[in-house]
């Protein structure tokens, strides 16, 4: 016996037999209404809100299945059990009660042990009904909170990885994520100097763990590739980073393409993911398979940048694909596989249609299947350069407003440090924090390392250049350079830099002084290069680089200005 | 910077891969990678992954040429970035290497 006393409504239209049964069911604690017929029966359970329904079958106005018909629906989801009241025997008869709606059904004359134990028996499933229902509905809710949590977080994410430049018209792409975050990533951007990186991820997993890697991978390749990294640069700092943060036993499948437009030929980085695919314009198919581990497995220093480098002419196409493509499953558990993959290529004469057929094919095969994993896949077309419909001033204005463009410094370098530090990595580390310079870093490196060079070995060191006539005397030179660096003393080198805007690069001034006695300079920009000689390369180097280069003083200041503007 | 050496299947063609900056402290590394070796015929330079270099870098590849043979020498420089094809480029290199 439940310890609170329940409502039962009892319906029948025979006063004796209705009298009895209230009796009964009061004696065993409960509160009961009562009514004489089926439209009665109706309005108590509208008024009343019964939580057990006794109902003869038979009544008049309204009868027990008609009456049962209507609470059920009134009832909804709510379980209220409804147990006939009847003198029938035949088997049909019964039937119909269930039929009906009702949820079991008691004989007369009433046995009161087993009318007890059915009251009992209902109420339990009346409560598990609704408990079931309790949690059912806090979990849907906990579950839209959930999904709206995630949109929430997806909205960052996709501010973090968005899609770059995936809308250029060279591209096609299909990302089909299992759940709201996506396990495969896959982001474009254009490089300051007009070509394009494409980078696709396949991290293990999916949803939400897989895509908080892909943050960082995201920040990582857009920052790099907009400040005019090179791809193997952005590879070795996203390993880097992802071997840091994830958990062993997760990393990154990704194949990663540097596309030049210009020259007209694309470098690809691939590790842990299927084969990417060239397809030529002719029909010709070059697979090229992963040479690599993905990405976050290995450390910095084991981690390999090896590229394929291809051709590409106009309309030629690259493809990448996440393993999510080639093990699709269809109804029958059946993988698509790279035999219906390449056989696309086969079929499809027309090039421009070999994305939309895969996507279809795909499609197609895993029908009402079960999907387990994240489909991705991209098309990058070799196009002529003002074919990608890429806004260029918008390029330009980013590379070149954002960032410290006007700034000076000056460093100096004095015994030891002189001796044993070399200062232009750190230099240049400052100098390509200005945007868009990064694309001459290789110009800018070379200047400042003829400009000091020059300062130390000739001006501090005293050293003759001549000495280089011969291989032995090249040896020799760097010997006696290694040795008067060791017994120096007192001596400097100041190298003062200064950069400012102009038009949309900028003009970079450098000044080089040493402690040095400096040298007669009339006439050193005369030198010209002897293909015979092995050294006598720096001044020719820096006049042609240059916009203004010349020495002063004594000889041991000399002054250099470099300007660039974006191509 | 590091400086790796592979030979070909039939030890005719050495290539010498550079990583990094290119400049006067591998001079040394950059000669023993060659130097050693009298049975090559064709010297490869890859520089897919040199990102500097300087004038005495230049030198070096002289050195080198001039140790292959002087204007007989079968030298190429392949995979270069665009600034380190500028800096070849100014110093008139396409004229003593092939440049690929």
């Amino acid at each position: 016996m439940s310890a609170k006393p329940l409502k039962i409504l009892i319906a029948d239209d025979n006063d004796s037999d209705r009298m009895i049964l209230q009796a009964i069911v009061r004696k065993q604690g409960h509160v009961v209404v009562t009514a004489k017929d089926g439209v009665e029966a109706v309005e108590q359970f509208k008024a009343t809100a019964p939580e057990i329904i006794l109902l003869d079958a038979l009544m008049p106005r309204m009868d027990g299945f008609e009456a049962a018909r209507i609470i059920k629906q009134l009832a909804g989801e709510e379980l209220v059990p409804i147990i006939f009241l009847t003198s029938l025997t035949d088997a049909e008869s019964l039937a119909q009660c269930l039929d009906a709606g009702g949820d079991d059904f008691l004989s007369k004359p009433y046995n009161r042990v087993i009318l007890e134990a059915k009251i009992n028996a209902f109420n339990r499933m009346r409560i598990m009904h609704s408990t079931l229902q309790s949690q059912r509905d806090l979990i849907a809710e906990n579950n839209d909170h959930l999904l709206q949590e995630q949109q929430v977080a997806k909205t960052v994410f996709d501010n973090v990885a968005h899609l770059g430049c995936l809308h250029a018209k060279n591209i096609k792409h299909l990302l089909s994520p299992l759940s709201v975050f996506n396990g495969d990533v896959l982001l474009a951007c254009q490089k300051p100097s007009g070509g394009m990186h494409v980078l696709l991820g396949d991290f293990t997993g999916h949803g939400l763990p897989a895509a908080i890697g892909a943050m960082p991978i995201a920040e990582i390749f857009y920052g790099m590739t907009n400040k005019g990294f090179a791809m193997t640069d952005v590879l070795r700092e996203i390993n880097q980073k992802l071997k840091q943060i994830l958990p062993v036993g997760f990393f990154c499948c990704a194949c990663m393409i540097d596309m030049s437009f210009a020259r007209g030929d694309v470098e690809v980085w691939i590790g842990g993911l299927p084969e990417a695919v060239i397809y030529k314009a002719d029909g010709e198919l070059i697979k090229i398979p992963s040479n690599h581990l993905p990405l976050g497995v290995l450390t910095a220093s084991r981690f390999a940048t090896e590229t394929y480098r291809y051709e590409m002419s106009e309309g030629d196409r690259i493809f990448m694909w996440s393993d999510g493509i080639i093990e699709a499953r269809n109804v029958d558990g059946d993988m698509f596989g790279e035999e219906r993959l390449y056989k696309v290529y086969q079929d499809e004469k027309n090039p421009s249609h070999i994305f939309s057929n895969i996507k279809q094919q795909v499609h197609n095969f895993i029908g009402e299947g079960e999907r387990d994993d994240d489909l991705t896949i991209v098309e990058v077309e070799m196009v002529a350069e003002d074919q990608l419909g890429i806004d260029a001033d918008a390029r330009l204005s980013k590379s070149a407003l954002m960032g410290p463009v006007n700034w000076g410094l000056s460093y100096e370098l004095r015994g030891e440090t002189l001796k044993d530090f070399n200062p232009l990595p750190l230099l240049l580390h400052v100098i390509m924090e200005v945007p868009g310079l990064r694309l001459f870093s290789g110009q800018v490196y070379t200047i400042l390392a003829e400009l000091t060079s020059n300062a130390l070995e000739h001006g501090v060191l005293k050293l003759d250049s001549n000495l280089k006539a011969t291989s032995e005397g090249f040896a020799q030179y760097y010997a006696l350079r290694a040795q008067r660096l060791s017994s120096l003393d007192d001596a400097w080198v100041r190298i003062s830099i200064d950069h400012q805007p102009e038009n949309l690069g900028g003009v970079m001034s450098i000044k080089i002084e040493d402690s040095g006695e400096g040298f007669d300079y009339s006439g050193f920009k005369e030198t010209k290069m002897n293909k015979d000689r092995y050294s006598g390369r720096g001044i020719p180097l820096l006049a042609s680089l240059c916009r203004r280069f010349e020495y002063m003083g004594a000889g041991n200041v000399v002054e250099a200005e470099f300007a660039w503007q974006p191509e | 910077m590091s400086i790796t050496t592979s030979k070909s299947a039939d030890g005719s063609v050495l290539t010498i891969r550079i990583q990094g900056r290119f400049d006067f402290s591998s001079h040394q590394e950059f000669r023993d990678s060659y130097e050693n070796d009298e049975s090559i015929k064709e010297y490869l330079i890859d520089m897919r992954e040199t990102t500097y270099l300087d004038s005495s870098a230049l030198g070096m590849l002289l050195l080198l040429r001039d140790f292959a043979g002087g204007d007989h020498a079968n030298v190429s420089i392949t995979n270069c970035n665009s600034d380190v094809k500028k800096i070849l480029t100014i110093s008139n290199f396409e004229q003593l290497f092939a440049i690929k």
